[in-house]
């Protein structure tokens, strides 16, 4: 018999636009440099973590996200991170490549990998649990359904974050969002795209 | 819930093309990794397991124009279409593809000679999902070093909860000079054949490699390798550099044996990461000590192979399945003498032993870790 | 404070990502590595290609690169006694 299981707080980061649970918490121009709008997240929110600095875009996109997810939180040691996305690591992989034939720089080789997010993320909350990183064309719910149902019915995770952050040519595109037993909205295809994609937008 | 099963494979690797061929070379303790001229080494040159295009293009002919894939598109192709012989009523409207990948194309990047949008791994996923008329879409799992294991396990969760009928898991990755450069600039590379768990070991060789498997329930033969079950587990430590307590490691196994109900002593087989690199090994030395798996054979595949990335944990879990049905214990090839702070029971040469149950474990980049059990089931 | 010093010190800064730190916030003696700065394995593999692509020196034993990336001092005497550019 499966628990049911519903979304609880979700958080977008597109349009130069950082919005949880539907409310806007941070605004820019949404044609500021990428950079400087990660910064300017980092800042506005106070956070204290200098390895972000070191972390790729890519990373900080996920990481800024899920701090903002936690924050006033820390997430449960069994929460499982499902993540994917459609252009893996490929922003870094053409970073990495323009100092390859000349000095090839192990800091950037390392983001070469899209779960290095995972990674990061994992060390800022201390989370030993059940990690994936997948690759879809575009956000597919279905794939973090499946995969969440059967991590909580083997009882490998007691929450999940489900996250898509895409980095393509600086155009950016982040939604995470929390899984659990418990209340919230029904955690299915429908309400995944709702959540992902508002239409009040 | 009902299992799933290891059914068809291949591998296509310098070693051979179709897991007989691999199985005869592992046999006659042939090696992958030859020394390739390469100038970004200052040894003008360096060891790893390369599968020349020429014997790629010839075999792809007989199935399709070698001009229009990419070399690892081709490798996968072979390795699918292999599996797909041997299965010919499969029925792909309800058959998944899963492909397990590190760096796709990542060798055509500033290249000119494809479209730039194969550099995407969802579009070399559908390239190779159009090439045979899958009809659901495939989805790729990209993370390091655990991901071929890991796309087996996605492969047997995305069953059970009904999305596929069946799977074909499929992966690959290429010696390119992106990642021979980044590992080089990780100062990982060694200058000989690498050589795992010894203590003369100087870091890996990678080596290039695709293989596919198909996964499902109702396995036909009499004996057959069901998956049992995996776990993950991130070390939550560094990205990059192994944990110094194998903690991920050692969580990601005993999480898998407390909930498999399974002692150390009741597994046959261990089969290892083994890199080569001082700390990685050093590290699964540590978590097989702490989760009692000392005395188990253990062996790693990096020294027939060289490291094949997303494609390693996939070939060692189909060479894993093999030996439980052959009842042999393949020699970790390269092994000198132990190099690891821990004991450990490396596999010298190859043996005969009765085998049941196998533990098959990775770890990679990012402090992904990954234990998965398989088991020989025989219908009486 | 010599000008290798402030050099070196400015190029760590941006090299190894270390924004929110000013150069004189980085003592002299301080370890680099552990309890001082707090730089990693990879900020290592960082300074090892800064040492070849700022001075032209090439270091390949790893054992070498912890006594050279002890603090600023031993690397600037490092340098200063094998720089080639």
């Amino acid at each position: 018999m499966s628990k049911q299981l519903f979304i609880q707080d979700s958080v977008i980061i597109r349009n130069g636009k950082v919005i949880v649970n539907g409310k806007i918490i941070h605004e820019t121009d949404a044609d500021q440099k990428l950079s400087s709008f990660l910064k300017s997240i980092y800042k506005k929110q106070n956070f204290k973590y200098p390895k972000f600095f070191k972390m790729d875009s890519l990373s900080k996109l996920g990481y800024l996200a899920s701090e903002i997810l936690f924050k006033n939180k820390e997430p449960e040691s069994k929460t499982a991170l499902v993540f994917s996305n459609a252009a893996s690591s490929l922003d870094t992989d053409k970073a990495y490549a323009e100092t390859m034939n000349d000095f090839p720089s192990p800091s950037v080789f390392v983001y070469t990998l899209p779960n290095i997010m995972l990674g990061e993320i994992s060390i800022r909350f201390q989370l030993r649990s059940e990690n994936i990183f997948l690759i879809n064309e575009e956000f597919d719910p279905g794939y973090y359904i499946d995969y969440s149902k059967v991590l909580f019915e083997e009882g490998k995770a007691s929450k999940i974050v489900c996250g898509w952050v895409d980095l393509h040519n600086s155009d950016y595109d982040v939604f995470l969002c929390q899984i659990s037993p418990g209340e919230g909205y029904d955690f299915n295809e429908e309400e995944l795209k709702k959540l992902y994609l508002p239409t009040h937008e | 819930m009902k299992r799933n099963y290891l059914l068809s494979d291949s591998i296509i690797s310098p070693l051979g093309f179709g897991t007989v061929e691999n199985l005869e070379s592992i046999h006659r303790g042939r090696s992958a990794l030859n020394f390739h001229k390469n100038p970004i080494f200052s040894e003008d040159g360096v060891y790893a397991g390369i599968i020349p295009e020429k014997i790629i293009n010839e075999a792809f002919n007989q199935i399709g124009n070698p001009e229009l894939y990419t070399k690892l598109e081709k490798l996968i192709i072979l390795a699918i279409q292999e599996v797909l012989n041997e299965n010919p009523g499969l029925k792909l409207q309800d058959t998944g593809l899963i492909i397990s990948t590190t760096k796709g194309n990542i060798d055509q990047l500033g290249k000119n000679e494809f479209p730039e949008e194969r550099l995407y791994l969802w579009k070399m996923a559908e390239v190779i999902a159009s090439f045979f008329g899958f009809e659901k879409k495939p989805v790729v799992v990209s993370n390091a070093c655990i991901s071929g294991a890991l796309a087996i396990k996605t492969a047997n969760d995305l069953i059970s909860a009904g999305r596929f009928a069946k799977v074909i898991v499929a992966g690959g990755d290429l010696v390119s000079d992106f990642v021979l450069s980044g590992f080089q600039s990780f100062q990982a590379i060694s200058p000989e054949p690498c050589r795992p768990f010894s203590n003369d070991r100087q870091g890996i060789s990678l080596g290039e490699a695709a293989a596919a498997i198909l996964i499902g329930p109702n396995g036909k033969e009499k004996e057959k390798i069901a998956y049992v079950d995996a776990c993950t587990a991130n070390d939550a430590n560094h990205i990059s550099g192994p944990s110094r307590t194998g903690e991920g490691l050692y969580l990601s196994i005993s999480r898998l044996l407390s909930a498999c109900n399974i002692f150390p002593e009741e597994i046959g087989f261990l089969s290892a990461h083994g890199t080569a690199t001082t700390y990685n090994d050093e590290m699964e030395a540590i978590a097989f000590n702490r989760t009692g798996l000392e005395k188990i054979p253990v062996n790693s595949f990096k020294g027939y192979y060289g490291h094949t990335l997303g494609t390693s944990a996939l070939i060692e879990t189909i060479l894993t399945k093999h030996s439980l049905l052959k009842n042999e214990l393949f020699a970790s090839v390269n092994f000198s003498e132990s190099g690891v702070s821990k004991p450990l029971n490396l596999i010298k040469q190859h043996i005969h032993k009765e085998l049941k149950l196998a533990l098959k474990t990775a770890s990679g980049f990012g402090g992904c870790n990954l234990a998965m059990l398989l088991k020989k089931e025989t219908d009486e | 404070m010599s000008d290798l010093h402030t050099e070196l010190k400015k190029s760590i800064i941006e090299q190894l990502n270390l924004e929110d730190m000013e150069v004189n916030e980085i003592e002299n003696d301080e370890p680099l590595f552990g309890d001082g700065l707090g730089l990693d394995s990879i900020d290592a593999l960082e300074l090892i290609v800064l040492m070849e692509k700022d001075y032209g020196i090439k270091l390949s034993d790893p054992q070498q690169g912890k006594e050279v990336f002890n603090s600023i001092n031993t690397m600037a005497d490092f340098i200063e006694k094998n720089r080639t550019r």
